[in-house]
């Protein structure tokens, strides 16, 4: 299929009888770009995927390829190629049969077809397994045909729907290189749908953050990893310590916060006034234990819970004050120790409470000043 | 000590599935001996045991009388093409119902009912339907499409049409539910790969499903292949539509044969027997693993 120089989205909403599973999706994809699509479950980023795919219809919404509209088209005649969570390798098919279904449909000549087939084993290192059928391979093997076959037509778009999730941790570091090695090599534009956030900031050339079937945020990896736009955001980009506050005072970008009895400096992100209820969020690794000579968010603390992580240690502790909190550290801590802890105010990030906070599903992730999960 | 080897026995055996919950099949294993097995042999035994002549005179007497030999083919005639339609006309209509949509409970009601009524039942409409004076040739006579009725029932298509009623709603709910065993991304797979939905079809879906059409089509074939009621009700039982089983029937009931009438059974056995190996062996030529659905 023809490539694009850019794939827009234009609204694009999808409704499941009465339930909006995503809603008005603008987003704009360049050709070469490797895009994520980040979000816990159920927040439409599959939904999303299918869209593109053509295997779901839009409820409302345009989507283009350059100045074609292509939403219309049924799946097989959009030319994108699609790795499913689940694999679907054709049960009945070897892996050369599967690899070339693709090149089959499109009626290449039989040289040409095998050519290409040949190469897309070798691409993924598949070369002693063409001739067993899908399901005498393992995991790993599986997946690499599923995307052998979704690459080897090449395809304007690819589009891979938690592909990894299946995997043990292992493999599935090992799968994310090569996918990323691949997309290089091959110039691919590829939409990638997980949950992870750690796969998609990986792998990504941008990501979009999806909650509820809404775009909270679209950006680089850098950006959402060290700002993220609110603290729903913050919290599925590993920003663990989420703590309700008020404001006490604000000074331009800095605003001091009371929460559970600390007082606290950090970064206004986003619409502030004074007394206003905010939440504020702090990534563990950057709480500090025992920081020489930093006075700033200081706070005394004892050490509840300590996980063995490598090189690092994660621990829950509580505050005097009885606020619990998760940090990180190279120290050797233990449970008991009292510790001195400080949190540097430029990584201390404070966003508006939003409205829906009450009947809001995660709200559980966030802490009041006695410390107890609400 | 003396309890050890027994302990030891007992895991040995617990390893290959051999323990007291074993007993549970016991009820099965008496109705099988004394519903199948049982009768099963008696007849074998009984079919070597002819009135007069040597122990295979019977056999020799069904074929060398072209009258009785003939209910083979007669029987083949009606049963094969009834089993073949049953399976072919249920794939499309199952294809389209596998899923969930509104009113599929009602829908898959109306196609199984059937099964409930009965070939008697069934023969009796069809006779008030299709029958000389049935709805269907006073219509056909009344538009002016034929001259004199069209004669549907009392001879092969009688049976050939009652076989259909009742052969598929079977057909229907296994292919159904070996369709529903097809993970339906296999589909959408070959779509983003390029495949429309002829192609999805044939690559795809029904080399997925042939092995359990195959095991459909036995299914369906056994049930018409021992026709009997039909056959005499809707039928032409002296001449066209004298099936196997009805030759059965007069030896052991009008003749009193019952070695000859065990030895027609028995042939009859054999001709199931054949076809379905023949399905069979077509069969194992399919991929015939995981199709990844629910089934």
């Amino acid at each position: 299929m023809s490539a694009f120089s850019q794939l827009r989205l234009h609204g694009v909403s999808r409704r499941f009888g009465g339930q909006d599973a995503l809603t008005d999706l603008d987003l704009t994809i360049e050709a070469g770009e490797f895009i994520a699509l980040l979000g816990p479950s159920g927040c439409g980023k599959s939904t999303a995927l299918n869209c593109l795919a053509g295997l779901l219809p839009l409820t409302a919404g345009s989507i283009w390829q350059d100045e074609r509209r292509i939403d219309t088209l049924p799946p097989e005649r959009r030319g994108f190629g699609m790795v499913f969570q689940s694999y679907a390798l054709f049960p009945h098919l070897t892996v050369r049969a599967n690899i070339a279904f693709g090149l089959r449909m499109r009626r290449l000549p039989k040289e040409e077809t095998r050519r290409r087939t040949e190469e897309a084993v070798r691409l993924v290192r598949l070369e002693d397994h063409v001739d067993k059928l899908p399901g005498q391979l393992s995991g790993g093997q599986q997946q690499r045909v599923a995307i052998a076959r979704a690459v080897v037509f090449e395809p304007s778009l690819v589009l891979m729907d938690e592909p990894l999730s299946n995997l043990d941790a292992k493999l599935r570091l090992e799968m994310r290189t090569e996918i990323r090695r691949l997309h290089q090599s091959l110039g691919l534009t590829t939409v990638y749908v997980t949950h992870d956030q750690e796969e998609a900031l990986s792998l990504a050339d941008r990501l979009v953050v999806l909650r509820k079937g809404r775009v909270q945020q679209i950006g680089s990896p850098r950006e959402m990893h060290t700002r993220p736009a609110n603290w729903h955001v913050a919290d599925f980009m590993g920003y663990r310590n989420l703590w309700r506050g008020r404001v006490e005072q604000l000074d331009g970008s800095r605003a001091t916060v009371e929460s559970s009895g600390h007082r606290l400096l950090g970064e206004a992100m986003g619409d502030l006034q004074d007394r206003a209820e905010v939440v504020v969020a702090v990534r563990p690794e950057d709480v500090r234990v025992d920081g020489p000579g930093e006075t700033r968010n200081a706070m005394s603390a004892t050490i509840e819970v300590v996980e063995y992580q490598g090189r690092e240690l994660a621990a829950e502790a509580r505050t005097d004050a009885g606020q619990l909190l998760h940090l990180r550290t190279e120290q050797r801590i233990a449970p008991g120790d009292q510790v001195k802890l400080a949190i540097d105010p430029g990584r201390l990030l404070v966003y508006p409470a939003d409205a829906e906070r009450t009947t809001e599903d995660r709200s559980d992730r966030l802490t009041d000043s006695a410390g107890a999960p609400r | 000590m003396s309890g050890r080897p027994l302990t030891h026995w007992r895991h040995r055996l617990a390893e290959r599935g051999v323990d007291r919950q074993l007993w549970l099949l016991a009820p099965a294993l008496i109705f099988v001996v004394a519903l199948f097995l049982y009768p099963f042999f008696y007849g074998l035994t009984l079919s070597f045991q002819p009135t007069d002549g040597g122990p295979f005179s019977d056999y020799a007497r069904f074929f060398s009388d072209a009258y009785e030999r003939d209910t083979i083919w007669i029987t083949l005639r009606i049963a094969l093409p009834a089993a073949l339609l049953n399976v072919l006309a249920a794939v499309p209509i199952a294809y389209r119902m596998r899923g969930r949509f509104r009113g599929k409970r009602l829908v898959t009601t109306l196609l199984v009912v059937p099964i409930t009524l009965g070939t008697v039942l069934t023969a009796q409409g069809l006779l008030n339907f299709l029958g000389p004076t049935g709805w269907f040739n006073r219509i056909l006579l009344s538009t002016n499409l034929v001259d004199e009725p069209v004669r549907l029932t009392h001879n092969y298509w009688g049976v050939f049409f009652s076989l259909v009623i009742t052969g598929f709603p079977f057909a229907f709910l296994l292919v159904l539910s070996y369709l529903s065993g097809i993970d339906p991304t296999l589909e959408r797979a070959a779509a983003t790969l390029g495949a429309d939905w002829r192609r999805r079809f044939t690559r795809i879906t029904l080399p997925l499903l042939m092995p359990g059409l195959a095991t459909t089509f036995c299914l369906t074939f056994v049930l018409a292949f021992s026709v009997f009621p039909s056959a005499v009700l809707v039928g032409n039982p002296a001449g066209e539509t004298r099936v196997i089983s009805l030759a059965a029937y007069q030896a052991a009931y009008e003749q009193y044969d019952y070695p000859y009438a065990s030895a027609i059974a028995m042939i009859m056995g054999f001709v199931e027997l054949v076809i379905i190996a023949l399905v069979l062996g077509a069969r194992s030529r399919f991929y015939t693993g995981s199709t990844g659905g629910k089934g």
